[in-house]
């Protein structure tokens, strides 16, 4: 099933043109990882993909009411903002706003997926802490863990794993795997080519304002690619451990 | 939480009851609330029904429609430093006030300049929105109100500095502080719709406003209509905030301090502390009523002084705290 339809998507900001006639389609069991160099415009297609900012073309998210979209899809923005010291429980729990029909109490059933969203991104010991104080990789992931509560079939997120420690990083792209092998979809935009080498079932690499190539990671990593958008050497194998992808040298 | 809203709800009843039983006619408090509700008419029924019930009730309606516009104000600009007279609407009441006064339209009519006040404060609220457009964030409103807020106080201190009579400079002065002294129920009837429905429209935002702690993309993709949440936050504001203006002057600090000492007691939330700010400021102006009273009797303090006085070291004090929680 489609859950992201995006066809001949142009984004013109300032009146430079960011992106030019982008299209792909994301379907449910897929964790879509999104590459580029810096200023390339994966954050512009995700955001103009969810109809935050002005864009021609057709994104099936976009055409939609705020309402349904809220039910469609969970954004996790690059700027990690939590205004207030909220609890973390309670940040988590924001998530549930879009399937509330009205006011804030939340019933048992949204409550045990909070719980499980909470538990998904090891947050348990810091449930009562104040969300806006916590560090910056731990507010990372309270902010993953409100995107998961939001239970959408479809999950967007903008460079989730950057400033999270290793083992976090690997748990978060491991908790993307596993909503897209649950039968939902991830698209998340990423910096470490290792990690969505090892995690993503597919990549769509970005580069000169459209998709320069979009396939599983094997088609995507090769050193011709990576040289051409972002100007690297590399080294992929399939080793024993899976595939190892690390970055070399500039060209 | 339960426990926070009854103890706030307590102390505005209980503060309510001392109001009623404050004032220079010496009268024990049992036997001035009895006078309430004689059906003799004494005159101490009448210095209770026309005289201490009316301001009582304005310093709840008014502190708790500050302290809620306050808490809404500072949700939506996730700032909390942001007070409801940001956004130009406090200033623009007073111009409509002091042009009363100084026209002679306050004395000549009865609610005079009550209405002037309010016109000031609904040509305000007009210009800030048709400067701010329709759509946009937060940073032009912030950028249109403080426009009309200094083009508001130059003309009023045009108006001072031509005004060719000085007791109605001095008059002007006086109002411009903030009070309830001398207010009737025709005042309690004149602000109550407008606090009624600002409060109400402010009220139905607490999920907008929990939905913007994660800022307004986030807030965006859960559902939220930012346009329609800003143009209901400026109506509900200048609703509370002209209205308050209209009938008790300029009163500061209300809406900047309390959302502050009371977010910590509510978790942060946003939406949780629309109720609790509103109760708490219907305590604190409460609080500065009973002051007024009390302290210097004789002279007539003004109440937005004592909330000045009250309000800036509270503030002073908070800004020390997140120092130190900062360090």
């Amino acid at each position: 099933m489609s859950v992201l339809s995006v066809r001949n998507l142009s984004v013109t900001l300032r009146n430079r043109p960011v992106l030019r006639d982008v299209s792909f389609e994301i379907q449910t069991g897929e964790f879509v990882g999104l590459l580029g160099p810096n200023g390339a415009g994966k954050s512009s297609l995700m955001r103009s993909a969810l109809g935050l900012i002005p864009a021609q073309g057709h994104s099936s998210l976009a055409e939609m009411s705020a309402t349904e979209r809220a039910r469609a899809v969970a954004w996790m923005p690059q700027s990690r903002e939590i205004a207030w010291p909220v609890p973390v429980e309670r940040l988590v729990a924001l998530g549930r706003l879009p399937h509330l029909p009205q006011g804030l109490r939340l019933p048992p059933g949204d409550q045990a997926l909070v719980d499980q969203s909470i538990e998904r991104m090891g947050l348990g010991p810091f449930r009562q802490r104040a969300a806006s104080r916590l560090s910056g990789g731990e507010q990372a992931r309270a902010l993953i863990a409100r995107a998961l509560a939001q239970d959408t079939p479809l999950l967007m997120a903008d460079e989730p794993a950057a400033g999270l420690d290793p083992a976090h990083q690997i748990s978060t792209m491991e908790v993307f795997a596993s909503l897209s092998a649950e039968g939902r979809a991830a698209l998340v935009s990423l910096h470490d080519l290792g990690l969505a080498a090892r995690h993503c079932t597919r990549l769509i690499l970005l580069a000169e304002g459209s998709i320069l190539a979009d396939g599983p990671p094997a088609e995507v990593l090769t050193p011709d690619l990576m040289a051409r958008a972002f100007g690297i050497s590399v080294w992929h194998e399939i080793t024993a451990q899976g595939p190892v992808f690390q970055p070399l040298e500039v060209l | 939480m339960t426990r926070l809203m009854l103890s706030l709800a307590a102390a505005v009843l209980a503060l309510f009851l001392l109001s009623l039983t404050v004032g220079p006619a010496d009268v024990g408090a049992g036997e001035s609330l009895a006078a309430l509700f004689d059906e003799g008419y004494g005159p101490l029924t009448l210095v209770m029904r026309e005289i201490r019930l009316p301001r009582a009730l304005l310093a709840v309606i008014i502190g708790g429609g500050l302290g809620l516009a306050g808490a809404a104000m500072q949700g939506y600009l996730r700032n909390p430093l942001a007070e409801p007279g940001l956004i130009g609407v406090s200033s623009s009441a007073a111009l409509g006030a002091v042009l009363a006064i100084n026209t002679g339209l306050a004395a000549s009519l009865t609610l005079g300049l009550p209405l002037a006040a309010l016109a000031g404060a609904l040509a305000g609220v007009f210009l800030v929105m048709a400067l701010a457009g329709p759509q946009g964030g937060s940073l032009t409103l912030i950028l249109a109100g403080i426009a009309i807020s200094a083009m508001a106080a130059a003309l009023t201190s045009l108006v001072l500095n031509l005004s060719p009579n000085p007791f109605a400079a001095n008059e002007i002065v006086f109002w411009m502080m903030g009070s309830l002294a001398d207010r009737s129920m025709l005042h309690v009837w004149l602000v109550l719709p407008f606090a009624l429905s600002g409060g109400a429209i402010l009220l139905t935002l607490a999920r907008g406003l929990d939905a913007l702690t994660l800022g307004e993309d986030a807030a965006q993709t859960m559902g939220l209509n930012l346009n329609r949440l800003r143009l209901l936050l400026v109506a509900g504001t200048a609703a509370i905030v002209g209205g308050a203006t209209a009938v008790a002057g300029a009163i500061g600090f209300i809406g900047l301090v309390v959302p502050h000492i009371l977010r910590p007691l509510v978790g942060g939330q946003p939406s949780r502390l629309l109720w609790a700010s509103a109760l708490g400021g219907a305590i604190m102006l409460q609080l500065a009523d009973i002051a007024v009273r009390i302290i210097l009797p004789s002279r007539d303090l003004k109440l937005g002084v004592v909330t000045a006085l009250v309000g800036a070291p509270l503030f002073l004090h908070l800004i020390y705290k997140t120092r130190k929680g900062l360090a």
